[in-house]
């Protein structure tokens, strides 16, 4: 045996030098296991994090080089804050994270159920349903925009064929009242299966022994559903709405190909707002407090559902 | 035959196959469009209305791969015949071929960056995750809402700085740069989904195999690592989803050297107007090697995500 | 001594006769949009890759994410680029924020005169401040807004009777702005060859600068002006003039009345792809696409007619589309960027640059006396780029220009508030723009 050489030396050796020669101690272990993480994480996020909270005082623009960098303050916040244009993207944003959220999670719940009745051939259904989110969102927008043409896209015709309506009736990018919608309708193709997915994981996760026991104990099918499926499923469904929300705040690729931000403004999501500031007008200064209140926003409603998650996780 | 009552009668299977099946169905129709678009000419592709029969043409593919100009009569004379099929369909466009697009440089970009970083993210994310889930690191619990936390900045907030830092250290428009911008990116993902799995692994074998006078380290790849194999291939699709498809960074922060293939796809011109067949052939050999990998990792992902990330 | 070889000795003697400047044979990368005419570039530039030895690598960017990109470029004091093809409204930036270098020593020791190119081009593309002699580009690609249509549709007979019969007069090219509102509207839902047609496809676009190169085709014609002729910066009441809210509510009917279902974020790209497919009889587009359209199966070979922008109570203008060519001041090989730049200027150059499909702004190849009967759009591009205005130049153009998308895009396609209630908005948002930059 190889080690048993070591072993007997570090038997006769004090404890500090033994841990050397067995290896590195735990301590310095973890700490080589979590330092690269940390610190990639530092240098690539939370240090252009601290530069954009510093470049959010200032009235520093990019696209100014030879302009001085003054020190503005709260200038920028007060500005944002009172801007009804940014509130306005903000309800964009909201409806749109509200209704995909609905949309997946009732879907991908329901098709995470059903694939769960192990059917025939249910793993490559689901493999075929998985494929949408394989696609880039900005492919996804760019073609879709393209199926939602009224005169050359499927979807109006498939709508057409449908309800008996005129495709050429309706614009769906076109028409204030539809582009929400249609922008919710191609994220929630493309998104569902990841909701899915995770709801798939947590319904396998809970044991059949469960339901010999309700079944012994004669609870209905709908009894059964109610007291045993949903709230084991509820950790993983919250963590499905933790992980889709936080990209859908963010979203950007999907709907700027898709609408561009229009009609008007009615799908100018924060990020596409924010893009426009930063990367189009090069208000860097401004458009760095305008980031920094959407971090806090999303850090701030996720803390308070990741506490709220934990105490569902001790039930 | 054994039987359960646990097990769902015929005709709830039945039932609930036809309707997973009617909505795979109804997805899939999209991604066809997509598919069959490639294969269109581009007069059929914008067709007027929309043609679902129609005669293959490799034009899109053609197109995808070179650029083309509009030949004038001299230029075809000068040109002589046709060499290729290649050459033969663009000459039927009544265009000549310029020389190869950027397709296959970006396609292999983005092969590398996806690539890459998935590799090194899972290396530091499985990493990491062990030593979270096993050691008492300090702040145990604040750190990992931290790391979750970095996904939440939108990406246009921080791309002014990123930019400006990477060009002070030459990682602009590189590889390297996507590479690590990317791993950041998903360690979040990974550390969270990776220590779920890694929590599930039962302690008892390391401290067997400490035991057997294995070190730390050796215990963690000889025992650990394997039993986690299926948590870490399921967390590696995403991160591969992630890093392959994302557009916000690589349109702002790459171009000539390193841009990927998404900021590339929407906007190939043909010779006048855009080109669609060429748009979607692009994205439909976009997609395959995400699929394959996805289909030879299907069991993972299904066994897999998110098992243990809940349970502490 | 092989042909091969011939060939490599007389273009070295070339190399030294004309190009003497440069020492070392050079990669250069020349920046520009993603469109039709950037491939007719890289088949030209092979003469220049034969002649001087260098290298061209393109780096093309579509139009919708060009500006961004690119001025993204510039602005960090990037390397990318040794050429840049940069859009006619960057040129104040380019100029102050010293992205661009100035050429008029290196014109002068090369005898390129600027008295060689269109007027308006060199106005347009290559003058910083405007109106004065400080070169930063050398005009490129002319290019201006005009229309096309169905000739076919126009020349037969039974519409030309339905047409007349609904408006009292012959179906023809529009002298006027209503004229066109008519004609579209006329066309709007008609069946032709057993499919509904539409009256004209418009620039509608909302991402980056589509409907206002198209909007304000309507609004010159009416009288809009981006200030007080007298008064630099002075925007009310030439901005926001009611002539001009009549321009903008005209633009808007074209919209609501005689435009396909759903072109609401429409561009050069979808106007072409509407036009081809045959769902309208007039598209508004760059001059660049016509070649394209003269050479397509179905809509070309004769089918197709040329106008520009009609008249309207103001008189008769078009938006200026197009670019220079400008080096890059953070290139390191600026030397060999001058080169191409020598180069691209000769006539013969230019004479192939037009033949290839590229519109040159020199005069000596669109004022030959065969230029005009050379393609069915030649006169029309000629007759065009004599009316031509362009939007700001400014260094801050891009945020005049965010507004105006703003503004415009949320009267005409989202139906929110008057046309005069708009244009107040425009000049507010204008305003805090240029007292931002100090200018007022």
């Amino acid at each position: 045996m190889t080690h048993s050489l070591i072993e007997r030396a570090a038997e006769g050796t004090p404890p500090g030098i033994a841990q050397k020669l067995r290896g590195l101690s735990d301590r310095s272990i973890a700490w080589i296991f979590v330092a690269p993480t940390i610190f990639l994480l530092l240098a690539v996020n939370i240090f252009p994090l601290i530069w954009t909270v510093y470049l959010s005082f200032t009235d520093y623009r990019v696209n100014r080089p030879n302009r001085d960098i003054e020190w503005v303050g709260l200038a920028n916040y007060e500005r944002i804050l009172g801007d009804a244009g940014i509130w306005s993207t903000m309800q964009a944003t909201a409806h749109f994270l509200l209704w995909t959220l609905v949309l997946q999670v009732l879907i991908g719940f329901t098709l995470a159920y059903l694939i769960n009745k192990k059917f025939r051939g249910n793993d490559m259904w689901t493999t075929i349903i998985v494929l949408p989110m394989m696609l880039s969102p900005a492919v996804v927008g760019n073609f879709w925009t393209f199926l939602y043409q009224p005169q050359i896209g499927l979807f109006n015709y498939a709508v057409g064929f449908v309800t008996g309506k005129d495709p050429a009736s309706f614009s769906m990018i076109g028409d204030v009242s539809l582009a929400p919608w249609a922008i919710i309708i191609a994220d929630t193709w493309m998104w569902t299966p990841f909701v899915m997915l995770i709801c798939l994981a947590g319904l396998r996760s809970i044991p059949d022994s469960i339901y010999e026991a309700a079944e012994c104990d004669r609870a209905s099918k709908w009894r059964q559903f109610w007291t045993i499926t949903l709230p084991l499923v509820l950790p993983f469904l919250m963590l499905a709405i933790l992980f889709r929300g936080i990209e859908n705040f963010k979203m950007f690729d999907l709907v700027v190909q898709l609408t561009g931000g229009g009609p008007g403004n009615v799908t100018t999501l924060s990020s596409i707002d924010l893009k426009r500031e930063a990367f189009e007008k090069w208000r860097t200064g401004y458009s760095s407090a305008y980031g920094v209140i959407l971090f806090v926003t999303v850090f701030g409603l996720a803390s308070i559902y990741v506490k709220a998650l934990n105490k569902v996780k001790e039930r | 035959m054994s039987y359960s009552i646990t097990e769902p009668t015929a005709r709830v299977k039945w039932l609930a196959g036809g309707l997973v099946v009617a909505y795979a169905l109804i997805t899939l129709v999209p991604l066809l469009w997509i598919i069959a678009t490639g294969f269109k000419s581009g007069a059929d592709s914008i067709a007027y209305p929309p043609k679902v029969l129609f005669e293959p043409s490799l034009e899109g593919y053609v197109n995808l791969f070179t650029d083309r100009t509009r030949a004038t009569p001299e230029m075809l004379e000068a040109a002589g015949p046709p060499q290729n099929w290649v050459e033969q369909v663009a000459r039927d466009q009544g265009q000549v071929i310029a020389g190869p697009s950027r397709f296959g440089e970006r396609f292999l970009n983005s092969v590398i960056i996806g690539f890459g970083s998935t590799a090194l993210c899972m290396i530091l994310g499985t990493a990491a995750a062990y030593a979270f889930s096993r050691f008492r690191v300090p702040l145990k619990d604040d750190l990992m809402f931290f790391i979750l936390s970095t996904r939440m900045m939108p990406p246009i907030a921080v791309a002014i700085p990123i930019f400006l830092m990477f060009r002070q250290l030459g990682l602009s428009d590189t590889h390297l740069g996507m590479i690590l911008l990317y791993t950041a990116v998903n360690l979040s993902l990974s550390v969270w989904l990776l220590k779920g799995f890694i929590d599930e692994i039962p302690v008892e074998y390391e401290e067997a195999a400490l035991i057997d006078g294995y070190t730390r380290f050796q215990a963690f790849y000889k025992v650990v690592l394997p039993q986690a194999a299926t948590g870490i291939a399921s967390t590696a699709i995403f991160c591969l989803i992630f890093a392959w498809n994302e557009y916000a960074f690589a349109v702002l922060l790459t171009s000539g050297n390193a841009q990927t293939a998404p900021p590339f796809i929407p906007t190939i011109i043909g010779v006048g107007g855009k080109d669609w067949p060429a748009v979607a052939a692009g994205a439909t050999l976009f997609l395959l090697p995400v699929m394959v990998f996805t289909i030879l990792l299907r069991k993972h992902l299904l066994r897999g995500i998110t098992f243990g990330a809940l349970r502490k | 001594m092989t042909k091969r070889h011939l060939v490599s000795v007389a273009a070295s003697a070339l190399i030294v006769g004309s190009f003497a400047t440069s020492a070392a044979a050079e990669d250069l990368t020349l920046c520009w949009a993603a469109w039709d005419p950037a491939n007719a570039l890289i088949e030209l530039s092979k003469d220049f890759e034969a002649q001087s030895g260098h290298k061209m690598k393109f780096e093309f960017v579509p139009w919708t994410s060009f500006a961004d990109r690119m001025l993204n470029e510039l602005n960090s004091k990037g390397q990318l680029c040794d050429l840049m093809i940069g859009d006619s409204q960057w040129i104040g930036g380019g100029a102050e924020n010293g992205h661009y270098v100035k050429l008029n020593d290196f014109f002068d020791a090369n005898g390129i005169t600027m008295d060689d190119f269109i007027p308006a081009t060199v106005t347009g593309y290559a003058e910083w401040p405007k109106g004065t002699p400080n070169y930063y580009a050398l005009p490129a690609f002319g290019d201006v807004v005009g229309w096309t249509y169905r000739k076919d549709w126009f020349e037969n007979p039974e519409i030309q009777a339905a047409f007349k019969e609904k408006h009292g007069r012959d179906l023809g090219v529009p002298a006027t702005l209503e004229e066109l509102r008519d004609i579209a509207q006329f066309f709007q839902g008609r069946e032709i060859d057993g499919k509904t047609v539409y009256g004209a496809a418009i620039y509608t676009e909302r991402g980056s600068e589509g409907i206002t190169m198209g909007a304000t085709n309507a609004l010159y014609n009416y009288g809009f002006l981006y200030e007080n002729p007298e008064k630099p910066y002075d925007l009310a009441g030439f901005v926001n003039s009611p002539e001009a809210a009549k321009g903008l509510e005209l633009y808007k009917e074209i919209y609501d009345t005689a435009t396909p279902p759903g072109a609401s974020n429409w561009y050069m790209s979808e106007n072409i792809d509407a036009y081809k497919s045959g769902q309208v009889a007039m598209q508004m587009n760059f001059a660049f696409i016509w070649p394209g359209v003269e050479a397509d199966a179905n809509v070309g070979g004769g089918k197709s007619g040329y106008f520009p922008n009609p008249a309207g109570p103001a008189g008769q203008f078009a938006q200026l589309g197009g670019q220079g060519i400008s080096v890059v001041a953070y290139s390191t090989k600026q030397d060999a960027a001058l080169d191409y730049i020598k180069w691209f200027a000769q006539p013969e150059v230019q004479s192939k640059w037009w033949a290839l499909g590229g519109y040159s702004a020199l005069k000596a190849v669109v004022e030959d006396p065969g230029f005009a009967a050379s393609q069915p759009y030649a006169q029309t591009f000629l007759d065009s780029m004599a009316i031509v205005k362009d939007f700001w130049a400014e260094p801050a153009y891009a945020d005049l220009l965010l507004a105006m998308q703003n503004r415009l895009h949320n009267y005409v396609v989202a139906g929110d508030g008057t046309a005069q209630e708009a244009l107040d908005g425009l000049v507010e948002d204008w305003t805090e723009v240029f007292e931002d930059e100090g200018k007022l």
